[in-house]
């Protein structure tokens, strides 16, 4: 099995508000993540596809599928957008790293025809990412409780 | 259903520190010979780059694996605070013993973290330089460390 990774890079902003929690929780809780105004990040996110290479083409997906597969679903998507207010799929969610990792997992593993989705790792900034994966053993051991 | 996910969290920290590959019960020729110039008597340092990942369940209230503001402070206390500039053969108890090497310094980090009351440790991952990096999971075989 080989694994492929593409990387595509897009900047949004976003802040962090739970409507139940109180003024003082949501500040202790989220730090300056709180600010109302907002605040952004150029995230980096990387997309790995695991498989075996075609024969005919040494190939396991045509990369340029994958690349307007992410364009698509999240460029167009997340690109130069608040992430609270126009995204839809993170609606009622807090936009974090890890939430936004799983839904990008959502978005693109139906699409995905060739190979399968092995891991996609979202860098909020050099110092800080999220990995979303399939959790393996099945029995369903909700890691992303709350992610739908 | 949807498939269950998995999320992890990593984040970055760094600190520098010196140390010295040496072994007392091996003679100065061996030592030369096993560790070459990281044998060197006077030490010598890095600016050793520090991954920790944590994972768990994704708290739908805060979107969180566990709050930074809680992994930062408890990162900064048990190993940035002890190694940072520090010679680490003398400053920390730990390698009076074991010799510091990176494999060494993941598996004692990895030990000091593991108590994060927050979140599970799942790796800590260590660059030494930016070409050579050591990880490790907390497999059962470290449970003792001791140089023999």
């Amino acid at each position: 099995m080989i694994r492929v990774t593409r990387k595509i890079e897009f900047s949004a902003a976003h802040y962090y508000h739970n409507p139940n929690f109180s003024a003082e929780e949501n500040r202790r809780v989220f730090g300056k993540c709180n600010n109302p105004h907002g605040h952004g990040h150029n995230y980096v996110l990387e997309v790995t596809v695991a498989g075996d290479p075609d024969p005919a083409t040494g190939m396991v997906l045509d990369l340029k599928e994958l690349k307007d597969i992410l364009q698509k679903e999240v460029g167009d998507r997340m690109d130069h957008r608040h992430l609270n207010y126009e995204v839809p799929e993170l609606a009622g969610q807090i936009p974090t790293c890890e939430n936004i990792a799983a839904v990008i997992w959502r978005l693109i593993e139906p699409k995905i025809t060739r190979g399968k989705l092995d891991r996609v790792r979202l860098y909020e900034s050099p110092d800080l990412f999220a990995d979303c994966t399939a959790e393996r053993n099945g029995a369903g051991a909700p890691e992303a409780r709350g992610n739908r | 259903m949807s498939q269950p996910l998995k999320l992890s969290l990593t984040r970055r920290y760094r600190f520098s520190a010196s140390h010295r590959l040496h072994r007392d019960n091996l003679s100065e020729q061996e030592n030369l010979r096993l560790y070459g110039k990281c044998s060197n008597a006077h030490g010598h340092g890095h600016n050793y780059l520090l991954e920790v990942t944590i994972a768990g369940p994704v708290d739908p209230a805060t979107g969180m694996i566990a709050n930074l503001g809680e992994l930062d402070p408890f990162v900064e206390r048990e190993v940035i605070e002890p190694f940072d500039y520090k010679f680490l053969n003398e400053e920390v108890p730990e390698f009076a013993r074991d010799v510091p090497t990176t494999e060494n310094l993941c598996r004692e980090i990895y030990r000091r973290l593991k108590a994060f009351p927050s979140a599970r440790v799942a790796r800590v991952r260590i660059e030494e330089t930016s070409k050579n990096s050591f990880e490790y999971d907390g497999d059962s075989s470290g449970a003792a460390y001791a140089a023999p």
